[in-house]
């Protein structure tokens, strides 16, 4: 505990630190899901965590219930990933990771353009879910109820997604894949819908997501997520790209190591952040380029 | 008769650069800053093909170095009698010192270039997705001290005061500069031996390529190029450190990418080709007839239709406009 008085931790802040590690941990696996099938890494996965978000406060402003601001979210991020997959992904496949992670840059920068046309550089404040973000005190410690919910969320998400992967044959499908997908196919495994459900599942991701990054940020702009995604996406080249539990395991670390250091840092320094975030991240991938979490070296090394 | 087919190579960008040059002149003033922002946009490309296209290593960095040239072109070209009032809190050193137009620019290619090979030493022994992401990082770190650090400029504010000394002329003899020197590059053996690395990594190093340090080299002299681009971007606009940061990043790469990553050609052509949409657009979202179209366009629907057409660009046409391939008028 003296440690933790010294760097100017408490436990609100690892409380804090640790939910935020659980959202960047869904966003991994979203990206890792998609990674694992198709090679390719989506940047365009935080426009679809703004889309959500976009929803909600459309729902929020017309009135609608909860239930079904958040049934919006869902429907229009799913929606919007299949159409992805269809629009982009699909003709996209077997070219060079390059050539697809540029794509998916120009359908980020698109949806954003869009977002911006449509609400404006301002943004919108999606309310209903707000009451939330008021704290309760466990034993003098203030936790605002989002960091218990966005923890259990993570944890049942995560659990979830381990029993599809390991227990359901769809998920032997996309395990498969992910480890040689021309000799998947030839085994009989359907390319086109091994890789819709990769989408669809990395799509209800990024709309839980988008339900609690909105829940602890209700103004939704349009680079909503945009800077988490970057953050994440290093999380995740960090864990390891290539299996789903590094991944997840980088996409937890980074979240919980930039809500730890943005307590930690002085006030002064904090704004510093994004440069300790990122040189330790070059750092690690000087150290294990193939990622920490995974044990054979599977990027080659010049 | 095989030098001249060589050239020709050369020509082809190079022409195209002059023409864009000499259209400018026949505008208006106004739609003239259109065609200048095009040739700086120009340089900057062909700095980031400089590296990747001749390497295959794709770099989210490049625009770091194209922010440090305008960094140093930007304080050391700004009078020293408005010094204190737009950077307070500027260091001595750079206090007291102004220089001319060409030697900020030189300086300013010189940074860039020392950034570049400082950042490469260690970043050039990645590949793939960790290159990809520990290069996204130099921008990131870049960006961030830049806003911050107001010991080295103007931090959250925008470079003010600057002299506007990037012209139509100037912007097109820097544009054509960093062409001559891809060219000249690219020809060269480093050039080859790069693009050797590029092809088959594996035969590269059996018969005694070192990938590091050809890599190493390419991105250096990338981020000189970078860097003099950034110096012309500074004397063109009041540069902040959003107008060089993710959108610029972006817009630069996509531009590689739509014309062909792989050739100096394909680099001029996407930007250029990308550039003139932008510009049209841009012109016609303000209402005002060009080349004769009365066009009306709502604000904000200009990225919306950029946007669209890279991502079709890029879905349809992945190897880009030109298919990646030098410019030929006739094949040896």
């Amino acid at each position: 505990m003296t440690m933790l008085a010294i760097w100017n931790i408490d436990w609100q802040t690892i409380a804090d630190a640790t939910a935020l590690g659980g959202v960047y941990a869904l966003m991994a696996v979203g990206i890792g899901l998609v990674f694992g099938v198709l090679r390719l890494v989506n940047f365009a996965y935080g426009q679809l965590v703004m889309a959500g978000a976009f929803s909600l406060a459309l729902a929020s402003q017309w009135g609608w219930p909860q239930w079904a601001g958040i049934g919006l979210c869902f429907a229009v991020v799913l929606a919007l990933s299949m159409l992805m997959d269809r629009l982009v992904f699909r003709p996209l496949r077997g070219h060079s990771p390059a050539v697809m992670l540029v794509a998916t840059f120009a359908v980020a920068f698109l949806l954003q353009s869009i977002a911006l046309l449509w609400f404006g550089p301002l943004g919108k404040i999606a309310t209903s879910l707000a009451y939330l973000n008021r704290p309760i005190t466990i034993s003098h410690v203030d936790i605002r109820k989002i960091t218990i919910v966005a923890v259990v969320v993570a944890a049942l998400c995560l659990v979830a997604l381990a029993l599809l992967l390991e227990r359901t044959t769809v998920g032997l499908h996309m395990r498969a894949s992910s480890m040689d997908f021309q000799t998947a196919r030839m085994l009989g495994v359907r390319a086109n819908r091994v890789i819709a459900m990769a989408v669809l599942v990395s799509g209800a991701l990024a709309a839980v997501v988008a339900v609690m990054l909105t829940v602890q940020n209700p103004l939704v702009t349009p680079d909503f997520a945009l800077r988490d995604t970057i953050i994440v996406l290093a999380g995740v080249v960090l864990g390891g790209m290539n299996r789903p539990i590094p991944a997840t395991l980088g996409g937890f670390a980074i979240g919980f190591a930039s809500g730890l250091l943005g307590g930690a840092l002085p006030t002064n320094q904090s704004q510093y952040l994004p440069t300790f975030l990122f040189a330790a991240v070059i750092l690690v991938l000087l150290v294990r380029p193939g990622g920490i979490f995974t044990r054979a070296r599977l990027v080659e090394r010049v | 008769m095989r030098r001249l087919t060589a050239l020709q190579e050369l020509a082809g960008p190079a022409l195209l650069v002059i023409v864009t040059a000499l259209l400018g002149t026949l505008v208006s003033i106004s739609t003239q800053g259109y065609f200048t922002d095009t040739l700086v946009k120009v340089a900057m490309v062909v700095a980031l093909y400089t590296f990747v296209g001749n390497s295959g290593v794709l770099s989210f960095g490049h625009i770091s170095f194209v922010a440090v040239g305008a960094w140093t072109a930007g304080v050391l070209s700004v009078p020293s009698d408005v010094k204190p009032a737009i950077m307070p809190n500027l260091a001595h050193m750079l206090r007291d010192r102004t220089t001319g137009n060409l030697s900020s620019l030189a300086l300013a290619a010189l940074v860039g270039g020392i950034c570049a090979l400082v950042v490469a030493l260690p970043l050039m022994r990645l590949s793939g997705l960790a290159a990809g992401i520990a290069t996204f990082g130099v921008l990131e770190i870049t960006h961030n001290l830049l806003r911050y650090e107001e010991k080295i400029g103007p931090g959250l504010n925008a470079f003010s005061s600057v002299p506007e000394t990037t012209g139509l002329r100037q912007a097109a003899i820097g544009a054509l500069v960093v062409v001559v020197v891809a060219f000249a590059y690219g020809r060269s053996r480093f050039g080859r031996l790069l693009r050797a690395t590029r092809e088959d990594p594996a035969a590269a190093r059996a018969v005694g390529v070192s990938i590091y340090r050809q890599r190493l080299g390419a991105f250096a002299l990338s981020g000189v190029l970078a860097g003099l681009a950034g110096g012309l971007y500074v004397h063109l606009l009041p540069v902040n450190t959003e107008s060089v940061y993710l959108d610029l990043t972006f817009i630069t790469l996509a531009m590689l990418v739509v014309g062909g990553a792989t050739s100096l050609w394909g680099a001029v052509v996407g930007a250029l080709a990308v550039s003139a949409l932008d510009s049209y657009l841009a012109v016609a979202e303000n209402g005002s007839s060009f080349f004769g179209a009365q066009i009306d366009l709502p604000a904000g629907t200009r990225v919306v239709i950029v946007g669209t057409l890279m991502a079709v660009v890029l879905i349809l046409r992945p190897n880009g406009l030109t298919g990646g391939r030098e410019f030929r008028v006739w094949r040896r």
